[in-house]
């Protein structure tokens, strides 16, 4: 006999099926899964599945000392490493109360627009090879490389560059290094007619990117949508421009909006972010050049160095959209407690699940990659 | 911003554009190996010369990649503070993140341009790399992320201490050394990289870097704990002590440093006499064993080894000659140097213990060496070295011509003599200073000048003085001159003392370094003295023994012999302290626990029933 709570096991439809994209599938960005349920090339239902990269970095930065997590922090987001790094420094310096030179807070802003530069030519190449275009992608990761380049002059390290620490950063910039900086921006900013040509007023890309994943402003304000992906919605909010931290508000830039907040216009943000990423350098270099002094406040030797109790949040605006981190120290030589809010988590989960329904199969990987979310930073 | 225009579905000869890529220079990077910049962070270098083990890269690492390894044929060398340990890296482990460059003591680890690692697969293990000076596979390596002034983690600069100024010290006998303030001793402590350098130069092994580290995490208390694990003496310590630890300490390979010594200091200062009892009483037996030990000598090494034996369940008595305990750390140390109280504080932890001391005491006139053996079941001699030694030179054996150790001692008792209008001092050494500071404090108060000449065998930078005693002692007015022999004593007609003669000295030592000095005796100089001080060294006083047990023990160049618990050939008699090492405060307290663990071990620490009962 059957028990009374016994229920027959429901079955999807007969013309419904299941797909698993990813852990490592050419159209997700990292490594990251997604299991859609679909209605012949429909999606029904779209469902996250994190944790690939899941090594619990919030948990690991509560077992080293305040100077160790700044080896840890680069790697939630690897293509964008500057903001980690900068969002750390900024929350313990403000438990610490230490000020951060001016000339460090400049070399600052100057990394954090590289880094952006970087990442959003990583991106765009990303989402033109979704679409079935290759070239987009191998010139964005060529004259990406150039950033990284010039990061591995200033820092030593190419992708995780672990240069900026609690007190500002490690050593100053090398002779030259200016000069090369303009030059590289030069030819990137020379190089922008060629990727409109290519990708963005072309008529294959701009076809398959309209009125694909639309996101409307109110929803992207309730889920905590932030970044190009909630510019894209025609709303001007940016953290550089409405809660100025280090020196972005001695700079003169605009922030770029759409209004139509589909995929199309994720991408345009970031084309007119890349211009004004480069007028935001121009600017540090033209002003470095006059601000000498030391590069990093004193700070106390790494291994007998106590936070004062506290908590800091501080929040920076990554290329992803608006990461903090939430720092809380009970005033020992190692962090009580460290939450990283990040932009990807939202974006690459409930954003992501919620636009794929009703989205064609083709255009699922063009929805994430329009999203530009980082997975290491959800599974964080 | 201008608007990018989609809308534009372009011209049928758009794809002609295409054409200018041909007069392009390809973005195709050449095969080959591409050099990296100069402040690339590879593989490791080490500069094995410079390294000294400390492990502070160890400790630093927030992978926990890298390991101390013991390498083969490498210094070891504690008093100098080198380990013969050298950081091996598990690459499979290391993010190249160069803190360990960046917090390197001795700045001798840096990172390299190399970042190719090739290995076959019976070399899968080699992650696991030793690197020296060249990388590693014996390749040379460019430089790349190594360390600059600017780029410094570890905070080279001591905290200063505060003092009182020449002009307000040089007429009295106030302790000069102000100690350090809470916020002091606190950046003071957070200086230390934990590698326990000092722990290991320390005679006594001290443990430096736990008592430390309490500091810095504001338990004082926990601080005089650790001290009293291995250290009665931390009051006169945190003072005087020739601080080896300090010496060996791995911040001063290239900055000056941790003041371990200020920090003991301030330590024992910051803790409540009372409750420095009751942690000194920690760990004590509370049973007897009903065996009796005497030790002569109120020393540092006497009162050390009592405190351990009473500790152990011992009963111990010492005897002393002099009305107070303490042996030179106070009949030798002037007052400004190791104020009285704090001292007093020091042997009266050790007398709440239950150690009686029968002061004015002599052993050899009130009590015999036999009288001793024959009471009690071990007997330590820890008596110090109390004569000074004579140059020999014509005229010394004038009665105004006197010993540094006794000048001192007559101060300390506050015996009343004549002080002397004018002094030359001969002697180099701490001793030296100490009289002739002394000398100069009295003659002020005195006479309101000083004219107090010191001459030293030494070149000046070979002084066997600390800097700071012969800095401080030209701040007060002594005259110091290097490189002067003694000759002779000068008398006036009547035959009085006024003033020595001494020559250049060409060379103190001989082509075998055979003490020999040689001197030119065309550059002769009067010193005008109406008393001459030698501080040339000191002596034991062995009178005591009497001459059967003299003739019973074994002698060696003077120095009674010991073994290496300092037992003698006697197996009732053990000796410790300075009559053994020759003069050293921390030296003595170390001989004292060794000694103490000896007859410990030989007396047994089991209960008495007799005594229990």
């Amino acid at each position: 006999m059957r028990p009374e709570n016994y229920q027959a096991k429901s079955h999807p439809p007969s013309n419904e099926y299941e797909l698993f994209i990813g852990p490592n599938h050419p159209g997700i960005e990292g490594n990251y899964a997604f299991k859609l349920r679909l209605h012949g090339d429909t999606v029904i239902e779209g469902k996250a599945d994190a944790g690939y990269l899941h090594r619990g970095f919030e948990k690991l930065m509560e077992g080293r000392l305040w100077i160790q997590n700044i080896a840890l922090v680069p790697r939630i987001c690897v293509p964008d490493p500057v903001p980690m790094e900068v969002a750390y420094s900024l929350a313990v310096e403000e438990l610490c109360g230490l000020e951060v030179p001016e000339r460090a807070q400049w070399i600052r802003v100057m990394q954090l627009e590289l880094s952006r530069l970087a990442s959003h030519l990583f991106t765009f190449g990303g989402h033109a090879a979704t679409t079935g275009m290759y070239t987009p992608s191998y010139w964005g990761v060529a004259d990406r490389d150039l950033i990284l380049d010039l990061f591995e002059e200033l820092s030593g390290g190419r992708v995780y560059h672990i240069f900026n620490i609690p007190g500002g950063i490690r050593r100053d910039i090398p002779e030259g290094f200016l000069e090369r900086v303009s030059s590289t921006l030069d030819y990137i900013e020379s190089r922008l007619p060629d990727y409109d040509n290519l990708l963005f007023t072309n008529q294959v890309f701009v076809t398959r990117a309209k009125d694909v994943g639309i996101l409307n402003q109110e929803q992207a304000l309730e889920w905590g949508v932030t970044g190009p992906n909630l510019r894209a919605t025609g709303l001007t909010f940016d953290v550089r421009r409405d809660d100025p931290y280090l020196v972005y508000d001695q700079l003169e830039f605009e922030v770029a909006i759409e209004s139509a907040g589909d995929a199309w216009a994720r991408a345009m943000v970031r084309r007119k972010e890349l211009l004004e990423s480069i007028k935001i350098i121009r600017q540090v270099l033209a002003r470095l050049p006059d601000i000498q002094g030391p590069v990093r406040a004193p700070i106390p030797n790494p291994l007998a160095w106590n936070v004062p109790a506290g908590e800091a949040y501080a929040r920076v605006e990554s290329s992803k959209g608006e990461l903090a981190y939430y720092v809380v120290s009970n005033g020992g030589d190692k962090p009580y407690r460290v939450h990283v809010r990040g932009p990807s988590s939202m974006h690459a989960v409930q954003v992501l699940e919620w636009l794929s329904v009703g989205a064609r199969i083709e255009d699922v990987a063009q929805i994430m990659f329009s999203l530009d979310a980082c997975p290491p930073e959800v599974d964080r | 911003m201008a608007d990018i225009s989609y809308k534009d579905k372009g011209s049928i000869l758009n794809p002609l554009k295409n054409l200018q890529f041909f007069g392009r220079k390809p973005v195709t990077e050449p095969l080959g190996p591409r050099p990296a910049s100069k402040n690339y962070r590879g593989f490791h270098l080490n500069d094995w010369d410079a390294c000294i083990g400390c492990g502070t890269c160890q400790k630093v690492c927030d992978n926990a990649a890298i390991s101390m390894v013991r390498v083969p044929n490498a210094i070891e060398d504690p008093v100098k503070g080198i380990r013969p340990l050298r950081p091996a890296i598990d690459y499979g482990r290391c993010c190249w993140c160069a803190l360990c460059v960046d917090v390197c003591p001795t700045a001798a680890i840096s990172l390299s341009r190399e970042y190719v690692h090739v290995c076959t697969e019976d070399q899968i293990d080699s992650y696991f790399m030793l690197p020296d000076a060249s990388g590693m596979h014996g390749k040379p390596f460019a430089e790349g992320w190594a360390k600059t002034e600017t780029t410094d983690l570890i905070d080279l600069e001591r905290q200063e201490m505060p003092e009182m100024a020449p002009e307000s010290r040089s007429d009295n006998f106030d302790e000069i050394v102000a100690g350090y303030d809470d916020q002091q001793a606190l950046l003071e402590a957070s200086r230390c990289v934990q590698c326990g350098m000092c722990h290991d130069a320390c005679p006594t092994h001290m443990d430096a870097p736990e008592y430390i580290r309490a500091i810095w995490e504001g338990r004082a208390e926990d601080a005089v704990r650790w001290m009293y694990q291995s250290n009665p003496f931390s009051h006169v310590c945190g003072r005087v002590c020739t601080h080896r630890c300090e010496t060996a300490c791995s911040i001063g390979s290239r900055g000056t440093p941790i003041a371990i010594r200020w920090l003991k200091r301030y330590a024992m200062d910051k803790i409540d006499h009372e409750q420095v009892k009751a942690i000194a009483a920690e760990g004590k037996v509370d049973y007897l064993t009903g065996k009796r030990v005497a030790i002569i000598g109120a020393g540092p090494a006497g009162l050390t080894a009592a405190y351990d034996l009473v500790k152990k369940g011992h009963q111990v008595e010492v005897f002393e000659g002099l009305d107070k305990a303490g042996g030179m750390t106070r009949f030798g140390i002037p007052e400004y140097r190791m104020p009285y109280d704090k001292l007093d504080q020091d042997v009266d932890v050790i007398t709440s213990l239950g150690v009686k001391i029968h002061y004015n005491c002599r052993i050899g006139q009130d009590r015999s060496m036999d009288e001793l053996q024959n009471k009690f079941d071990a007997v330590v001699l820890a008596i110090g070295l109390q004569k000074g030694r004579s140059t020999r030179i014509p005229g010394s054996d004038h009665a105004q011509v006197r010993a540094a150790v006794d000048l001192l001692r007559m101060i300390t008792l506050g015996e009343k003599f004549e002080i002397p209008k004018s002094a030359v001092v001969i002697g180099g050494g701490n001793v030296a200073m100490d009289i002739a500071r002394s000398m100069a404090r009295l003659q002020r108060q005195e006479y309101g000048e000083v004219r107090m000449t010191v001459t030293a065998l030494e070149p000046r930078d070979q002084f066997l003085a600390d800097p700071e005693e012969v800095k401080e002692a030209l701040e007060e007015g002594v005259v110091i001159l290097d490189s002067r022999g003694p000759q002779a004593c000068t008398l006036d007609e009547e035959g009085r003392l006024n003033g020595l003669c001494t020559w250049r000295v060409l060379s103190i030592f001989d082509e075998n370094h055979r003490f020999s000095p040689s001197y030119d005796d065309t550059d002769e100089q009067i010193h005008e003295g109406e008393i001459v001080i030698e501080a040339i060294g000191q002596m034991a006083d062995i009178g005591l023994l009497g001459e059967d047990l003299t003739e019973a023990l074994e002698w060696n160049r003077g120095r009674l012999q010991v073994d290496e618990n300092g037992r003698t050939s006697e197996a009732w008699l053990w000796s410790a302290g300075d009559c053994v090492n020759g003069p050293d405060v921390v030296h003595a307290v170390a001989d004292g626990h060794r000694v103490a663990a000896s007859i410990d071990a030989y007396l047994g620490s089991q209960e008495s029933v007799e005594a229990g009962a």
